[in-house]
């Protein structure tokens, strides 16, 4: 039958629900602040957002989406290309463009379609595509839709990347490598100055996708290229609206003039509709103050380096360093699961990872800090999870 | 160049580390179907494979990969 294959999906789908665990899909009833909301009729504390700067709550954000609203209406009713091009979106991609210092930027209506939208479009039949194993759910869908031939190089694995290149021979020339500035799950940097010296040596080309970076990495806030001082090598660099901007859409920039091609060439732009003109409107104004307050990058990192510290010295198993994206590993089910609920509880909303979404087989509780959380709120957060060793859900050093 | 009987027998090697469920490993065993192999472990044998050859497996191949012979009739074909 061919509903059959969704069965174990039900089983855990009931499982779920007899246990009253809501950690997927929970909704959330009312947002008070950036980093305060009420989800599933509970007062809670966000952690496991994406709204690194925080901007999804700022006033100068909202006033633009209403004004654009107000003066282009609700939506565009059209592809970009047929009748959904509006100043907004121009003007968007212009300072996209002359932020990262390229001459070429195409938006999106998500992040999702347009890493996977150009992952697609770039490489195709008789070329090659070299992609980070961690890589995205919206990367792997896009290189299964490229016809490329497609292979993967071992996590954040230079010397595996560079064997792959070697053994390609001639086809290296034809070969994109496909790498993220830092991986979500558990918010590691990726080695791009090394990745943009082998990409160098073979004649490859190479995509960043800065999804969980931008606005989060480098002195002017354009990611982790821009951190590793490689940015002359990133031949593409993706990225999303929803996260450090606070709202919804995606863009690729690039040095190369064949972008403007390549836009008429991506299905994931051609055949949906452009975006609202009031997130476009509220993109524009948060980008600005991305670019214009590096003190909310700071602020996140202090908020980072806290809750890392604070989750180390309980002796938690969290990543070799610290990152907005703090993730705890759990290799039993039952305690990740149980640990999850008692957050909840105790007024703190983390995200539950289960496999294959999280990179191994162990399961992790997602925790990201915003430049809008208080010290305070990033110590009831710690102390929250001081309560799951009380409760002998964690081990200290062996969770 | 690596032939055909080679792959086979270094396959049913490499196997056994994930052979829970103790059948006799042979051309026709499934990857998924008897070995009850996770895609996780799916794709640390095929870098093990990797590894040994010195080749890279596209992923483009495993939708037409379900038993023993059909990964070492791959092998040998990516095999320079
Ligand atoms: C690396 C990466 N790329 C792309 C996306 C998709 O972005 P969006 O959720 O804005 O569609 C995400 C986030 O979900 C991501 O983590």
């Amino acid at each position: 039958m061919l509903l059959d294959k969704f069965k174990e999906m039900a089983a855990f789908q009931s499982e779920l629900r007899d246990r009253k665990l809501k950690a997927f899909g929970a909704v959330t009833d009312e947002i008070l602040s950036a980093t305060e909301g009420v989800v599933e009729g509970r007062r809670v504390i966000l952690a496991g957002t994406n709204n690194y700067l925080g901007l999804s709550a700022d006033p100068r954000c909202i006033e633009a989406a209403r004004e654009a609203a107000s003066r282009w209406g609700t939506g565009t009713t059209g592809s970009r290309l047929a009748n959904g091009s509006f100043a907004e979106h121009q003007a968007l991609e212009a300072e996209l463009a002359a932020f990262y210092g390229v001459g070429h930027a195409i938006c999106f209506s998500t992040g999702y379609s347009a890493t996977m939208g150009t992952c697609a479009t770039l490489a195709g039949p008789g070329d090659v595509i070299l992609l980070d194993a961690d890589s995205h759910s919206s990367i792997y869908s896009g290189v299964k839709l490229s016809g490329a031939e497609v292979i993967r190089y071992r996590h954040s694995d230079t010397g595996d990347l560079a064997k792959r290149l070697r053994r390609l021979g001639d086809r290296a020339a034809n070969t994109l490598i496909v790498a993220e500035g830092i991986y979500s799950m558990l918010g590691d940097v990726a080695p791009l100055a090394e990745i943009a010296d082998i990409k160098r040596e073979y004649g490859a080309m190479l995509l960043v996708d800065e999804a969980h970076s931008l606005g989060v990495l480098g002195e002017r806030g354009r990611g982790a290229a821009e951190a590793a001082g490689v940015e002359d090598a990133v031949d593409f660099t993706v990225g999303t609206f929803s996260k450090s901007l606070g709202g919804i859409g995606g863009f690729c920039v690039s040095p190369h003039a064949e972008l403007e091609d390549v836009r008429y060439c991506i299905r994931a732009y051609i055949f949906t509709a452009s975006s609202t003109p009031s997130v476009v409107a509220s993109t524009r104004r948060a980008l600005q103050i991305l670019r214009d307050e590096p003190q909310l990058r700071e602020r996140l990192w202090d908020n980072a380096r806290r809750l890392y510290s604070g989750l180390k010295a309980l002796g938690l198993a969290v990543g070799p360093t610290p990152s907005p994206v703090v993730a705890v590993e759990f290799a039993d089910r039952e305690a990740a699961m149980a640990a999850w609920q008692q957050l909840f509880d105790n007024g703190v909303y983390v995200n539950l990872v289960v496999p294959p979404a999280s990179p191994s087989t162990n399961y992790l509780l997602r925790n990201s800090m915003s430049a809008a959380h208080s010290s305070e709120q990033v110590d009831r957060i710690i102390d929250a999870y001081r309560g799951l060793i009380d409760a002998g859900l964690v081990t200290p050093d062996a969770a | 160049m690596a032939d055909y009987q080679s792959c086979l027998a270094f396959l049913c090697e490499l196997l056994q580390k994930y052979n829970r469920k103790r059948v006799m490993i042979n051309e026709n065993t499934g990857l998924v179907a008897d070995l009850g192999l996770s895609s996780l472990e799916v794709m640390e044998v095929i870098e093990q494979i990797e590894d040994h050859y010195d080749i890279s497996i596209p992923l483009n191949i495993l939708p037409d990969v379900n038993t023993v012979a059909d990964l070492a009739q791959k092998i040998r074909d990516l095999n320079p």
